[in-house]
């Protein structure tokens, strides 16, 4: 393995430990949170604008330094999408995306983030996830 | 600290994960999209997603074992509903080809059309969603 190919992946652990660290402070992995971010009618709460805000305040600022380089430190080039249509399979897996993510108050991240807490409904759900992720690939092909 | 404040931090962290994923390495940071990826991809692309992911469980471990007041409260949903919405998010962000940090984060961050659609588009469905499942079904 070439000294840059371990780089990359030290990098990939690395970013993945301060992806999971931030979701698990800014309490995303507390799905009763997100559902009360997401209950408007009721009694609402803010935090997860807080969250979104820090996540695309960095993020933001960040990407301007960095794509203005030819390439990242530790590959030959950058592996951006190059998509801008807006298509059927994009709107109907957001709004499915939307309904999950409200049902359990989950998605994606937090839900791997919050694994080690042991509970039941994490521990079915990341399961359950990622067959749904799988079905995708052949569901998209009838759109 | 006010959660308002672990908040803010929190996110300026995941951010700066999806900077160092960009800068380091020049790839986004989406959780959907890397995780699906590890069961699917080519084997020559699969380990750095297995680590990103393995990451992402470690790193969210360390505030509970720093202190307990950082574990959530249990989830109260029942498991029919769990089953459903986990595979809604499996299925929705395969065919949509991205979730809250793909879309909603470095998408937004990069001004993709595509992922402010998107975003807009779950964020909708989730307030929907909620709405029904509080104030119209009662759960």
């Amino acid at each position: 393995m070439t000294l840059q190919k371990r780089y990359r992946l030290m990098a990939s652990l690395a970013s993945g430990i301060v992806f999971g660290l931030g979701m698990a402070i800014s309490g995303m992995t507390n799905t009763q949170r997100v559902q009360g971010f997401l209950d408007l009618a009721g009694a609402w709460d803010p935090t997860l604008a807080f969250v979104m805000a820090g996540g695309m305040f960095v993020t933001f600022i960040g990407y301007k330094f960095i794509l203005k380089n030819p390439a990242p430190l530790f590959d030959d080039t950058f592996h951006l999408p190059t998509r801008t249509d807006i298509d059927k399979p994009l709107i109907i897996g957001a709004v499915l995306f939307g309904a999950g993510w409200g049902l359990v108050g989950y998605c994606p991240g937090p839900a791997i983030a919050g694994l080690s807490y042991g509970y039941t409904t994490t521990l079915i759900f990341v399961p359950v996830m990622i067959l749904g992720m799988l079905l995708a690939k052949p569901l998209a092909k009838v759109f | 600290m006010h959660p308002f404040v672990l908040a803010l931090i929190g996110g300026g962290l995941v951010g700066l994960a999806a900077v160092m994923m960009m800068g380091l390495k020049g790839r986004i940071a989406g959780v959907s999209g890397i995780l699906s990826g590890v069961f699917s991809d080519s084997s020559g692309e699969r380990l750095w997603r297995i680590l990103f992911v393995l990451g992402i469980a470690l790193g969210g471990a360390i505030p509970t074992l720093i202190s307990d007041s950082f574990a959530p409260p249990v989830p109260d949903t029942s498991t029919i509903l769990v089953i459903i919405g986990g595979l809604a998010v499996g299925l929705g962000t395969g065919l949509g080809s991205g979730c809250t940090s793909g879309h909603g984060i470095c998408g937004i961050s990069r001004l993709s059309p595509r992922s402010m659609v998107a975003t807009c588009t779950f964020m909708a469905a989730g307030f929907i969603c909620v709405y029904l499942l509080k104030h119209v079904f009662g759960g």
